[in-house]
């Protein structure tokens, strides 16, 4: 009986240096992704060496982190930035690699393009130099991050040489309360295991609320997968999966689709497999959750307060606390719906994505921004994600309710183009991080959902969602 | 991939868990399309007082004399000690060359982030898992005696303190042995170049939609 984990694994195992489980593997790489920050020294590496990329099909490439949320008519203005871009231009082109340019209606973030496009498949092994790649993983996929040598060794041998992790389990059951999306689960759970909970393993996401989650959903839940500390995160193939892919431009045809589909469903944990860890939650109980502090795992329930760090006991902890707490500028026990965001930002791989912008055009639907909101921006997750929102009219529900509606990106996420936060500004974000200087330099972050991020630009402060929609 | 065999180095102590790579080296320094020069941005906002951007030079910037690495004992320190989690977030590998182009050789801490700590092995910078308690130990000794050194050892496995006491670590067989030998990780699986092909070929034939 085999994990799903198990089964991605086995079928994509080249060599092995022994049968002992604990030794590294060589594995296959079915798709690479590829964006301007952490590839050009891979790409100037394979050249240095005389070597070129094993297989091209394989690759498809998008600029997203230093990308410009407005203007682009103009191109880029930070010169930095733009020979960054330029040079994943000039690689993909030299190389002849599938590129979608900035100003491509395809462009967007490479975790939401690459399921859009169905570049992302079940059963497929997916990497990207990027941490966040664990999303791709909803589709049945061993998806994970890399670094800029893993890129290069991928490029150049179509392999990469791992260790396999331990295999956890987080079973949520019951169903999710009005208002409750997949993004308060992954914090619920990222608070009670901690942002080290995952570390070594892959972890695989079930139960009958897992099974109810639409794809973005699940994406949502396992792009967190790594802010638990694991590298990658999965849902195993269903009627939900295969529905989304059906028509994708990257996805099979006909009877090609027919044979893959067939495959794709035996893409789960067997009945009885066994796995190193499971941890449970209930579904029923999970209430919409708010980061306070520089960590992930530093969240509460919007009913919750700012803990008091006089109480913690071990030393590390209480001064990592104190420290959150003076560069969040909160005082211990604040109620967190006390707290007042300067701006509201919705984007991100995390929730960028059609669903996102539904439910947060939901809810501010015939309200505007609160009067403290300096900037409330929507930046979707691609092109495409933008250009359906057009179409439902959610464009116009945002900007009547006093948001910006910008172009695609990763944008205040990580901040590596003009949106930012200012010093001491306070964000209410839908994004995954909350390191400090993430958003900006002293920018202090609180993670949200969609949902309740749009509620906090509507009220000024954070509110339980489900008072207001 | 630089060689690792052993070194003695003076050991700076950073005294918080979690450290995540944003606040290793600062998002703005990774537009940067080289590989070198990320030292002077190590820990960039922890380590200046004022705003730093790519370009400036870190000679004319105002230093945080609070931050541990600033401090005169700390200078030239190759061993960094830390709590647990070290390098978690983002999978930059600029992290791991910050740290080695600063000067630093191994890290030790209770635990790594998955994707930092297999970073790290690629370029030949060492990081080391030791017990909680043992890495309390050091952290107590770098505190109380200045210039204050360890031996690191990848060959024996082992971390000796000035008192002569060694703790033991683990490390992968096969990263041993490249980081011993300094070896190109990219030659080695080249050398396999036949199964690869036959994996790919078998793997064709069993889903041909991924090769369409």
């Amino acid at each position: 009986m085999q994990t799903l984990y198990d089964k991605l694994w086995q079928s994509h195992v080249v060599h092995e240096e022994s049968d002992k489980p604990d030794d590294m593997a060589l594995l296959y790489i079915d798709r690479h992704l590829v964006h301007e920050v952490t590839s050009p020294q891979a790409f100037e590496g394979l050249k240095l060496a005389g070597r070129r990329p094993w297989r091209l099909d394989s690759i498809l490439a998008v600029a997203d982190h230093n990308v410009p949320t407005t203007g682009r008519s103009r191109g880029i203005r930070d010169p930095i930035s733009r020979l960054q871009v330029e040079t994943l231009d000039q690689n993909c082109e030299e190389l002849g690699i599938t590129e979608f340019r900035m100003n491509d209606l395809r462009q967007g973030i490479v975790h939401v393009i690459g399921p859009e496009q169905g570049a992302t498949l079940p059963g497929m092994t997916v990497v990207c130099g990027d941490s966040h790649t664990s999303t791709h993983g909803a589709f049945a996929c061993l998806a994970f991050g890399i670094g800029t040598s893993e890129v290069e060794h991928v490029l150049a041998t179509q392999c990469l040489l791992l260790k396999k992790a331990k295999a956890m389990q987080i079973l949520v059951e019951g169903e999710l309360g009005h208002g409750i999306t997949s993004k308060d689960i992954a914090l619920a759970i990222i608070g009670k295991i901690g942002t080290a909970g995952g570390t070594g393993y892959a972890i695989e996401f079930a139960g009958g609320a897992i099974r109810a989650l639409s794809m973005e959903g699940r994406m949502t839940l396992c792009n967190m997968a790594i802010e638990a500390g694991a590298r990658a995160g999965m849902v195993a193939a269903d009627d939900i999966t295969i529905e989304y892919l059906s028509g994708r431009p990257f996805a099979p045809k006909g009877d090609l689709w027919e044979k893959a589909v067939t495959y794709w469903r035996t893409l789960k944990s067997d009945e009885g497999a066994s796995f190193d860890k499971v941890i449970s939650l209930d579904a029923a109980q999970v209430k919409p959750q708010v980061t306070w502090g520089t960590s992930p795992e530093m969240v509460t329930t919007i009913d919750g307060k700012v803990p008091d760090p006089s109480q913690i006991a071990d030393v590390v902890k209480r001064h990592d606390m104190e420290r959150a707490l003076k560069y969040m500028g909160l005082a211990p026990n604040t109620p967190i719906s006390e707290i007042r965001p300067d701006k509201v930002f919705i984007g991100s791989c995390t929730n960028a994505r059609i669903e996102d912008l539904r439910i947060s055009a939901e809810v501010v639907k015939g309200r505007h921004i609160a009067a403290n909101i300096k900037l409330a921006l929507v930046v979707p997750g691609s092109g495409l994600v933008k250009y359906q929102a057009e179409q439902e009219g959610l464009d116009k529900i945002f900007r009547e309710a006093g948001f910006e509606w910008r172009e695609p990106g990763c944008s205040m996420c990580l901040a590596m183009n003009d949106d930012r936060l200012a010093p001491g500004e306070r964000c209410a974000s839908t994004s995954n991080r909350n390191f400090e200087g993430r958003q900006g330099q002293g920018g202090r972050t609180h993670l949200v959902s969609p949902a309740m991020a749009a509620a906090a630009a509507v009220a000024g402060h954070f509110v339980d969602v489900r008072e207001i929609y | 991939m630089e060689k690792f065999h052993s070194c003695k180095g003076l050991v700076a102590p950073l005294d918080r868990a979690n450290i995540d790579t944003d606040a290793i080296i600062p998002k703005q320094f990774l537009k940067s399309i080289k590989r070198s020069g990320f030292g002077q941005n190590l820990f960039d906002e922890w380590r200046y007082l004022d705003h730093g951007e790519p370009g400036m030079s870190s000679g004319q910037r105002k230093l945080n004399p609070d931050f541990i690495l600033n401090l005169p004992r700390y200078r030239g320190a190759q061993i960094l000690l830390a709590r647990a989690n070290f390098g978690c977030g983002s999978s930059r590998e600029h992290a791991p060359w910050a740290l080695q182009d600063y000067g630093f050789r191994a890290i030790i801490a209770p635990s790594f982030a998955d994707i930092f700590f297999n970073n790290c092995f690629k370029i030949g910078l060492l990081p080391i898992v030791l017990d909680a308690k043992n890495v309390d130990q050091l952290f107590r000794e770098v505190q109380a005696e200045e210039g204050y050194c360890v031996v690191v050892s990848l060959e024996d496995q082992s971390v000796t303190t000035p008192g002569g006491e060694a703790f033991l670590f683990e490390v992968d067989p096969f990263r041993k042995h490249s980081l011993l030998n300094g070896l190109d990780e990219i030659g080695l699986t080249l050398q396999h170049v036949g199964e690869i092909k036959a994996f790919e070929e078998k793997h064709r034939a069993a889903q041909p939609w991924l090769f369409a």
